[in-house]
């Protein structure tokens, strides 16, 4: 088979960092190559590389044996390469259509509107990412933006496709047909890049899968003739434990309760009379298909949304219309699904995000005054013991790779000693080791007695976790259920609305 | 009394011929922001386009010719400011103001030394006004469309071509889309750094546009910062638009007519002048604070890109 992109000692340092270290890769015609890595080892650098976006210190890429020297994305594109990035390229402003066709608008003055958005439904209909073209891309739910991000290189037609973690964000039934036409594209002979944390995914769709270790390619291997238990090892470097250990622990008194909570958004209703506690020492799962009303939930009871009727009340306190500044420091943690856009403040150091929500009180400020001292020594302890990397605490946020970030976030609000974590999707975009450490995190919060709230679109994540299991439908919990005992097909059924004990 | 003044037709045309200047550079401003740099050079451009446009027309002894000149001029200094913001990223805002001081000094200083302290001389051919009937006929408001400036007209199909170009046309799309994040509109493929250029220099031409209505439409002479703070509320304006060609002519209109009422109702004993002076910068005030709502702002306005970051 024909090599179709070679990548020979890509070298690539940031200050401080090297991101890419004599990098070697070959893309064949024709392949879904996998590459694995955990957060920071330069996938997405890499990536970025090949597409013109960065430029490399040293070494080179060639395009079918021809050398490639891009400096800018446009040429990258020129040549056939598509690429789906894993912090999405969108335009909040514009309309999903607008962003498709973006740089590729047909015809030559004149934008056809009407055409354009007909296309892009059957474009996403082929595809099965079904989304409205017409609707502003700030008004979709990130599991929306992310098919749109996809549908933007199908709509080029490129010739090469990188796909840096497509899957973080969607659904399980998307994964599915995503996979499907990943196949599809196989067979027409289009050679795939494709990043992901998922073993399971890896496994099941590549040829071949590239493992990056701290900047370099550690190996290649074939697919077929490997393990998930290896490549994690590969990966990390070590023994990794794939499984969560979870002792039994009776949970004790309500610390959140939450009582016909109806919430607004836009025109629409999200949440439409939602009810159920957490308590102390426990780990309240919140399953549910993106869209349901989970996050919006989520958002009111951290006070970012209004109450449009209901209670919320915390440690035995009604919260409902408190301020989100009083309700952290009542002792609320909150980690946000979109760790870019609320989680963090990219232009910010490592430093002072991490005391974004305590930098006006002690220690962090005296009578007004920030007190740097204190700040610099928190964050060298919080990067230290939540092995942040590169653990350089004055270097800017948006310069993490964007599991580092999620590990920022975590430390933050783990360690500000809550008596409520709420976790939206906490391990979106991590690899094993760093999922695994912040599972490890929770438990050891459920252990110390505090209560967690927990939503994620990942079942195995709510299962394997979860004491109790609420499922939310069209806004409205379809049922709590205990987690130990709970199947996922159950839980798949429940999720799209069909109540098997109501319907007999 | 109140419903005699605005049954005046005068007012009306005055209002559209008040709200021209003010309209172009909005116009302009529109453009340079919905690419994302912000302008506030608006003002200082508009002298270069009153100057340099009497200048040519007195050169030339052709007003057309003049208004071409102008257009070039407002071109090139607004591609200087587009080099220095654009391409070696400083700040805009600074850069903006640094190009008013010198325009204002620039043209005070061209003045003095080719047109002497008795300022420019009064035989400077003028751009016509045009009296076109079939709109002049139509009652009431036919007064106040019919018989105007030649730059009103271009003025108004300018706001509609405008329009249709940024929200319309793929280019205009584009335009819009390195103003709202550079960073994404960079890997679909299009050249940040040439598409607000554009922004830049389109912004430029329309305000040394309204800077050449001043000198060769309205006045037929030039004087020292004769553009007198209307850049400043063209930005108002444009704010006030929401960043869109058709908000700010509105915009500029609302402007318009409260200058046009201050200058109608000076000569009414019932009224004190301060007040009635004070109108359009109380509205300009009012309009920036209570009635704009919800800030629709490009969400790249004035961040300069860095592929990098
Ligand atoms: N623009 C930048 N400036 C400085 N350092 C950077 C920049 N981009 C990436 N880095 C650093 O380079 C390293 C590799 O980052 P990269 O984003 O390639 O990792 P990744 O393998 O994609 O990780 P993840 O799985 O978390 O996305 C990280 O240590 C990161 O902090
Ligand atoms: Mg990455």
């Amino acid at each position: 088979m024909r090599t179709c992109l070679e990548i020979r000692n890509v070298t690539k340092e940031f200050p401080g960092v090297l991101a890419n270290d004599h990098v070697n890769l070959q893309l064949r015609d024709g392949e879904i190559h996998a590459i694995l890595g955990e957060n920071g080892a330069g996938k997405s650098t890499l990536m970025k590389i090949i597409y013109g976006l960065y430029q490399a210190d040293s070494g080179s890429v060639s395009l079918y044996g021809q050398e490639m020297h891009f400096t800018s994305p446009r040429q990258a594109i020129q040549a056939g390469i598509g690429m789906v990035h894993q912090h999405f390229m969108l335009i909040p402003a514009l309309t999903a259509a607008e962003n498709i066709v973006l740089g590729g608008e047909p015809g030559k003055v004149h934008y056809r509107r009407k055409e354009n958005e007909e296309m892009v439904r059957q474009l996403s209909k082929q595809y099965h990412l079904e989304i409205d073209p017409s609707v502003k891309v700030s008004d979709l739910t990130v599991g929306l933006q992310q098919r749109v991000e996809i549908l933007k290189v199908f709509y080029r037609k490129a010739k090469v496709l990188i796909l840096d973690e497509p899957t973080a964000l969607l659904t399980p039934q998307e994964v599915e047909e995503l996979i499907g036409v990943m196949e599809r594209l196989r067979l027409q002979g289009i050679p795939i890049i494709f990043i992901s944390h998922k073993l399971d995914e890896v496994k099941k769709v590549s040829d071949r899968v590239t493992v990056m270790r701290a900047g370099r390619t550690v190996a290649t291997v074939e697919t077929n003739q490997t393990t998930p238990q290896e490549l994690a090892n590969l990966m990390v470097g070590r023994e990794v434990v794939l499984q969560v250990a979870k002792p039994p622990q009776e949970p004790g008194s309500v610390v959140l309760r939450v009582d016909g909570l109806v919430v607004v958004q836009g025109h629409a209703e999200r949440v439409k009379g939602v009810t159920f506690e957490v308590r102390r020492g426990e780990i309240f799962g919140l399953a549910g298909i993106d869209g349901n009303g989970q996050f919006e939930l989520v958002e009111a009871i951290t006070g970012l949304l209004p109450a449009k009727s209901g209670r919320i009340v915390f440690k035995g306190r009604d919260i409902t219309k408190t301020s989100v500044h009083r309700r952290t420091a009542a002792g609320i943690s909150y980690i946000p699904q979109d760790r870019q856009a609320d989680g963090l403040i990219l232009d910010f150091q490592l430093a002072e995000n991490f005391v974004l929500r305590d930098f006006t009180r002690p220690p962090f400020a005296k009578a007004g005054q920030l007190q740097m001292g204190a700040i610099t020594h928190h964050a060298e302890r919080l990067s230290e013991s939540f092995d942040v990397r590169p653990r350089r605490i004055h270097s800017l946020a948006g310069n993490l790779s964007g599991g580092n970030q999620q590990k920022v976030i975590l430390a933050r609000e783990v360690s500000r000693d809550p008596e409520l974590l709420i976790a939206a999707q906490p391990t979106r975009g991590l690899d094993v080791g760093a999922i695994q450490f912040i599972h490890d995190k929770l438990l050891d919060l459920r252990r110390e007695g505090k209560a967690v709230l927990l939503v994620s679109l990942e079942l195995e994540e709510i299962m394997s976790l979860s004491d109790r299991i609420g499922v939310i439908h069209d806004g409205r919990l379809m049922a709590i259920l205990p987690g130990g005992h709970v199947t996922r097909e159950q839980l798949g059924l429940l999720m799209t609305g069909v109540n098997p004990e109501k319907e007999g | 009394m109140f419903w005699h003044i605005l049954s005046q037709p005068e007012l009306w045309a005055a209002t559209l011929a008040m709200a021209t200047p003010l309209a172009l550079p909005a116009l302009g401003g529109t453009f340079s922001e919905r690419s994302g740099v912000t302008n506030i050079a608006m003002e200082g451009i508009m002298l270069i386009g009153a100057f340099f446009g009497v200048y040519f027309a007195y050169l030339t002894n052709n007003a057309w010719l003049g208004l071409v000149g102008a257009l070039v001029a407002g071109a090139l200094i607004s591609l200087i400011f587009a080099w220095i913001t654009v391409s070696i990223g400083a700040n805009q805002v600074v850069v903006g103001m640094g190009i008013n001081i010198f325009a204002a000094g620039l043209t005070t200083f061209m003045l003095n030394t080719i047109f002497g302290y008795g300022g420019t001389p009064p035989s400077i051919p003028h751009l016509p006004n045009l009296n076109i009937p079939g709109l002049s006929r139509i009652p009431f408001v036919g007064p106040a469309l019919g018989q105007q400036n030649v730059v009103v007209y271009i003025m108004l199909l300018l706001v509609l071509a405008g329009h249709y170009f940024l929200f319309h046309t793929n280019l205009g799309l584009r335009l819009r889309a390195v103003g709202e994040n550079p960073q994404a509109a960079d890997t679909a493929g299009l050249n940040v750094w040439n598409l607000r250029y554009l922004g830049v220099i389109i912004g430029g031409i329309l305000s040394s546009l309204g800077g050449v209505y001043l000198s060769l439409g309205l006045l037929n002479s030039f004087e020292p910062n004769m553009s007198s703070g209307r850049g400043y509320i063209a930005l108002a304006a444009m704010i006030f638009g929401k960043w869109t060609p058709l908000g700010s002519l509105g915009a500029a209109l609302l402007f318009g007519f409260a200058t046009a009422l201050s200058i109608y109702l000076k000569g009414t004993p019932h009224v004190s002048t301060n007040i009635v002076q004070m109108l359009p910068y109380a509205l300009t005030i009012l309009a920036l604070t209570g009635l704009v709502g919800r800030s629709t702002m490009p969400a790249a306005d004035g961040t300069p890109y860095d592929p990098r970051k």
